[in-house]
């Protein structure tokens, strides 16, 4: 059977994130590339965070999916450069985020405020308010922070950006 | 010492560094002062043990002796790591902890941005990786320590108490010896002298911002480059270690 980069590509990219499983690794950008040689196919995969838990889960939805196409010799490797940016998660994704009820990164990779301690504005993504404040600079899991909307008054989580 | 020697001392130090300091932050576990705490100390330390886990792979690889990265985390002794001392302290209160971890994601922020420019590519994608990670870290810890030192009588004065008892570990974060000197000469390594001048910076913004006194003539406790440590560590190893040691065939 001949499996093609295209054909697996497609195949991986119904992964669902293991923690927020309305966007798939491949909108998230941590699918980065499939190098097929031979009978051999190796997935290269980067972390959003170094600790990320959810990356054995991902490893091995991967070699599951790999094994039911008939590829015996599947690998995947992580790789760490270039670092995994919030600017990779694809607009349709962001979009999906804030249907979730996360509200999605803003724009300009890196916090400069992370440092200097300036608050973001954020939008409340259930009643779009802008009137929200920080709760938690660290959320229920590494790559969210914890918000609340003073309006309508639910927490909601925001996928910050690094 | 060859440089390859060098170079997996070197990673042992960095990655020994971050596992310990995750260890003892997950000790804070269901046990945080509040929910949001509770969660950002062990978002810390996940991310942590994450940086820890490829450095630890790396320097396996760099030994090339058929050891893993859970090899060198489960079945060295302390004598075997290379922490430094102040993240193997006791964590103490909640002021005690984030004044460790300040101090930690001070030097971490430093060395670490500077690390992105190592010849060496894998520690330079790692530490690129890392500095994120690492500048949200120092915002929380450094918010913390303002907050802390300069809040009540009672929280300035438990947090004068755990800055009087910690400080003495700091001088030897900076040490440097031959595995410095080698990968310094190479472009891999970073020379601490530099970093020593930032770090001291921020330490005194912060704290004078916070209210709190260093005293001028700390005695500063060495000993983890040579992997003499302080009695803490054994105990810490003892817990991490026991699963893998008395069942080593164990899988999750």
């Amino acid at each position: 059977m001949v499996v093609t980069k295209e054909k697996i590509f497609t195949l991986l990219s119904e992964i669902p994130d293991p923690e927020i499983p309305v966007i798939n690794i491949s909108e998230l950008g941590i699918l980065r590339d499939i190098i097929v040689k031979d009978d051999t196919v190796e997935v290269l995969i980067t972390p959003t965070y170094s600790g990320c838990p959810a990356m054995k889960q991902i490893e091995d939805d991967i070699l599951t999916i790999l094994k039911k196409e008939g590829v015996e010799n599947g690998k995947v490797t992580m790789v760490y450069n270039p670092a995994w940016t919030t600017d990779w998660i694809t607009p349709e994704a962001n979009e999906k985020l804030r249907k979730y009820g996360i509200a999605p990164p803003e724009k300009t990779t890196m916090d400069k405020g992370a440092l200097l301690g300036k608050p973001k504005v954020l939008e409340c993504p259930r009643c779009k308010s802008k009137n929200t404040k920080m709760i938690s600079q660290f959320g229920s899991t590494a790559c969210k922070a914890l918000f609340q909307c003073e309006d309508c008054k639910e927490a909601f989580d925001y996928f910050k950006c690094i | 010492m060859t440089s390859k020697e060098a170079l997996f001392k070197y990673l042992l130090r960095l990655g020994d560094t971050s596992l310990i300091l995750a260890q003892r932050n997950a000790e804070w576990c269901g046990h945080g002062p509040f929910l949001e705490e509770d969660l950002a100390l062990t978002n810390i330390s996940l991310d942590l043990l994450g940086q820890s886990n490829a450095l630890l792979t790396y320097a396996a690889q760099v030994e090339d002796k058929g050891r893993k990265e859970d090899d060198l985390a489960f079945h060295r002794t302390e004598r075997e790591y290379y922490n430094t001392l102040i993240t193997e302290q006791s964590n103490g209160d909640y002021g005690k902890t984030i004044l460790r971890q300040f101090f930690c994601d001070a030097f971490n922020f430093y060395l670490f941005s500077e690390l992105t420019k190592s010849k060496d590519q894998t520690i330079a994608a790692i530490a690129a990786k890392s500095i994120k990670e690492i500048t949200y870290h120092l915002r929380h810890s450094s918010t913390w320590v303002e907050r802390l030192g300069d809040g009540t009588e009672e929280s300035h004065s438990r947090m004068q108490d755990a800055l009087n008892e910690l400080y003495r570990f700091t001088g030897e974060m900076f040490e440097m010896n031959e595995v410095d000197q080698i990968l310094i000469k190479e472009g891999i390594a970073v020379d601490l002298n530099n970093i020593k001048v930032d770090w001291d910076k921020k330490i005194v913004e912060v704290l004078n911002a916070a209210s709190l006194k260093t005293s001028a003539n700390t005695f500063m406790q060495r000993g983890s480059r040579d992997g003499i440590h302080t009695e803490n560590l054994g105990y810490i190893l003892a817990e991490m270690q026991s699963l893998p040691r008395s069942m080593p065939e164990a899988k999750w």
